[in-house]
């Protein structure tokens, strides 16, 4: 089994941006990679607790998505988390400026973690940006 | 091949797509036994695809793979 390192920085708040991290994200820890997600910008608002369920979709392939059950964003997220031992960190930036706390976002969500902290760990392995 | 589906766990991922088939599958893994065989149903081909590479990757042993009316039964062995 391999040991590389998946850095992965999701900023976007549509569907199919989210879709596609969370595909990278869960695929590549149950694939024995050490992967490190960084929630930002128009990402994290969707790690709330009770907020809306779906980002909104970009396109036709985000309301297709939906149409066809495919596992929602969040889902595999968390089980990139359970089954992958990933580690999902909230920018701490976008933390202070929407004002949530640490209870306020999802379970498999970790403690905030600062720019420099995620681009250290970036510094090795393979680097996604979605 | 010999196969007695009865003495086998089955996972029923029909009607998801990419990589949902993956993660049930991953999901049961996880509980059960060394040994123990699964076998996973599946409507995506692209997860009929994906399956056998991550057997193959994460090193379990990849049992039986073939369509039936529409369906894809991808049967692997824990090995770890």
């Amino acid at each position: 089994m391999s040991t590389d390192r998946i850095s992965v920085m999701v900023t976007s708040g549509n569907r199919e941006q989210l879709q596609m991290a969370a595909m990278v994200a869960s695929v590549g820890a149950v694939s024995g990679s050490d992967v490190t997600v960084f929630l930002s910008m128009n990402a994290l608002k969707f790690f709330i607790k009770d907020s809306e369920q779906n980002a909104p979709a970009e396109g036709e392939m985000g309301k297709l998505m939906e149409e066809k059950n495919a596992p929602n964003f969040k889902e595999l997220f968390s089980q990139a988390v359970e089954y992958g031992d990933a580690k999902i960190f909230p920018c701490s930036m976008a933390v202070d400026i929407l004002e949530v706390k640490q209870e306020e976002l999802e379970d498999f969500v970790s403690e905030p973690l600062g720019l420099t902290a995620f681009l250290g760990d970036a510094s090795e392995g393979q680097v996604w940006h979605f | 091949m010999e196969c007695n589906v009865a003495e086998r766990k089955v996972v029923d991922a029909k009607n998801t797509f990419c990589p949902g088939p993956l993660m049930e599958l991953i999901g049961q893994m996880k509980m059960a036994e060394v040994g123990d065989e699964l076998e996973i149903l599946s409507t995506d081909q692209g997860s009929a695809n994906d399956i056998p590479e991550w057997i193959n990757k994460v090193g379990h042993e990849m049992i039986d793979s073939f369509e039936k009316e529409g369906v894809w039964h991808i049967v692997v062995k824990k090995a770890k």
